[in-house]
């Protein structure tokens, strides 16, 4: 396969026709939609949880929608694009999350909670503290992969559009304002679930222009790979240079995604448990499917542009799916292509906002400052407000971290999740001895430890604060700090009976199979 | 709800945390058995297969892949025939002494 032509110099950053048209295509028709769900988003179940009128199929793709962000799309090709098989380390490990939500998590939340997984957590113990604790962790998580989505945004849209970093920044935080504040969860949804129909469309369209050059075998492809970059391609390189850091990286991949607040709050917006559980297996095979394809595409963009071509737009690779497009479909494409990682940004952005106003209007509001007694008009007020804070400080944070390197961030927000928030809602779900300090015990260690073994890690306090040397040898900590997490809250729960939340176990695990009695206020 | 269905609930309860955390577990192995062996054997990771076409590290990965989406599968259909016939068993029992 070595004539292949040499790939033609893409013109990326002169925003062209069709990437500008499709995108206000795509923006135009998600307006129209936020339009009709704001006349249909008049309660707090409306506005957090889209009156849990979504169906198994649409929520699938809403959760692969909330998930497959421009990262993983841009980032997973990139990757293999530069260092062939260790792209797949990581798609690999953003995936196996997925199956731990189903077998653990999905229909218990879906059961037991409202709006946000503190309604879980908090069931049967203290909601005060417990709330505090969950609101706090959630709206780290939040901050953090807001900031690395914002400023992967404007960083893309610089790139592609060549519209300067801020006003990219701004058109990104006021659209997705837009959707969130008019059209709460209704309009949020439709929104992943078109973004993740066009990511899912444009990436196999592609997929199929790259394997209709290798006789729609990829083997053939891989084989082209090797024969321009040698059997390395293939072999497992330097991402795996320190076992221990990978395994770590892997623990905080499998249990961060079922702590992952945006992505829990899309299990209230479906019926049932039931529908929770067939939607996270749609979600799940989306997801996987997506990451193979992706994995085709990281090839096929080092075989078909080349990694000199690819490097010379960006380190990391970033840049090799577009300019795939625009080898194979011309300009037109490499336009679609664009516009559909634009949505994509906007969609996750979305859904992050929506679930951090859930956490202060929710948990925060209505459970601590109000305790639990408040007016469903003033709770939907609050959510809106929070909305516009949340997305004034994106737009800020993406403005502050313009020119870091904020890719270790969304890592952060994963160990985050895995560390604060999945421990509590694993025990809370389990264990009837499991007690209000426990929870807040284990929720503030696993936010903090996470957050002060980042600091001291290479990736911060060598790199980003130039020591010479990092007190932490781990790039993720999850190894430590998960465990951690689980043994606090298991000593400090035995340290102190809490006889309120022993006896509501027994009505805890009532509600968590069979369902709550009463639905929660239906249109 | 009377003690002996309360039993049966405990005990439809057990089943499925055990499907679950089993599920999990093996999730766990075949995830962090292919992490261990790229990181620790990475020459065994990167014999090629098939004429050099593939590397037997590629293929495990796209089957750890194949695999989640498959042990997903088995989850929702056990709990969709055996999980849910118990629950709606129950349900019946439970009438309307509901908490």
């Amino acid at each position: 396969m070595n004539e292949l032509p040499a790939a033609p110099a893409p013109k990326l950053g002169d925003a062209n026709a069709t990437a500008v048209v499709s995108f206000l295509v795509f923006v135009g028709i998600t307006l129209v939609i936020t339009y009709w769900a704001s006349r249909r988003t008049r309660t707090s179940a409306q506005f957090f949880a889209a009156g849990g009128n979504i169906s198994a199929v649409q929520n699938g793709f809403a959760l692969a929608g909330d998930y497959m962000s421009a990262a993983s799309f841009l980032g997973i090709a990139g990757m293999v694009s530069m260092s062939g098989f260790d792209g797949l380390i990581y798609s690999v490990g953003w995936l196996v999350g997925w199956p731990v939500i189903t077998f653990l998590i999905a229909e218990p939340l879906r059961n037991l909670g409202k709006y946000t997984f503190a309604d879980v957590v908090a069931y049967r113990l203290r909601q005060r503290p417990v709330r505090i604790a969950a609101a706090i962790s959630t709206l780290t998580v939040v901050s953090f992969y807001l900031i690395a989505q914002m400023v992967g945004a404007g960083e893309l849209i610089q790139l592609m559009f060549g519209l300067p970093y801020r006003v990219a920044i701004m058109i990104v935080g006021g659209v997705m304002l837009l959707y969130v504040l008019f059209g709460g969860m209704i309009a949020t949804t439709w929104v992943q679930i078109i973004k993740a129909g066009l990511l899912l469309l444009g990436a196999t369209l592609l997929a199929i222009l790259v394997l209709a050059r290798f006789n729609f075998n990829p083997l053939e492809l891989f084989a082209a790979a090797r024969d321009k970059y040698g059997p390395e391609v293939m072999a497992p390189g330097k991402e795996v240079a320190n076992p221990l850091d990978t395994i770590s990286l892997g623990i905080a991949l499998m249990f961060g995604t079922a702590g992952l607040p945006h992505i829990l709050m899309r299990f209230y917006t479906v019926r049932d448990d039931r529908t929770a559980r067939r939607s996270v297996a749609y979600a799940t095979s989306l997801i996987g499917f997506f990451y193979l394809v992706t994995f085709i595409l990281g090839f096929g963009a080092s075989v078909l542009v080349g990694r000199d071509a690819i490097g010379a737009i960006g380190k990391k690779g970033n840049m090799a799916a577009p300019m795939l497009a625009n080898y194979l479909g011309g300009t037109p494409f490499l336009g679609f292509i664009s516009a559909v990682a634009f949505a994509t940004i906007l969609a996750v952005v979305a859904g992050l906002t929506l679930s951090g106003a859930a956490a202060i209007a929710h948990d925060l509001w209505g459970h601590v400052v109000r305790k639990g007694k408040v007016d469903e008009r003033e709770q939907l007020r609050v959510a809106r407000y929070a909305t516009v804070a949340l997305a004034l400080l994106a737009i800020g944070l993406g403005i502050v971290f313009e020119n870091q390197n904020v890719a270790f961030m969304v890592g952060l927000a994963f160990a985050i999740a895995a560390s604060a928030n999945f421990p509590a809602l694993l025990m809370s779900m389990t264990w009837s001895r499991f007690t209000t300090r426990g929870a807040v015990a284990s929720m503030i260690t696993g936010t903090t430890s996470t957050l002060v073994l980042i600091l001291l890690s290479p990736t911060v306090w060598k790199d980003l604060l130039g020591h010479p040397e990092a007190v932490m040898p781990l790039k993720n900590p999850g190894v430590i700090t998960v465990p951690l997490a689980f043994l606090v809250g298991i000593v400090v729960s035995l340290s102190s009976r809490e006889p309120e939340s022993e006896a509501g176990f027994v009505e805890a695990r009532h509600r968590m199979h069979f369902g709550p009695t009463h639905e929660p206020d239906k249109p | 709800m009377d003690q002996a269905t309360e039993d049966r609930l405990r005990a439809v309860v057990a089943r499925r945390w055990r499907v679950g955390t089993a599920l999990t577990a093996l999730m766990m192995a075949i995830y962090f058995g292919f992490i261990l062996l790229v990181a620790f054997d990475k020459a065994d990771a990167g014999t090629l297969l098939l004429g050099a076409r593939v590397s037997v590290g590629m293929v495990l990965g796209a089957v750890v892949i194949v695999l989640a989406v498959i042990l997903t599968a088995v989850y929702v259909r056990w709990a969709n025939v055996h999980y849910d016939a118990a629950i709606h068993a129950l349900r019946e029992h439970r009438g309307g002494d509901a908490p």
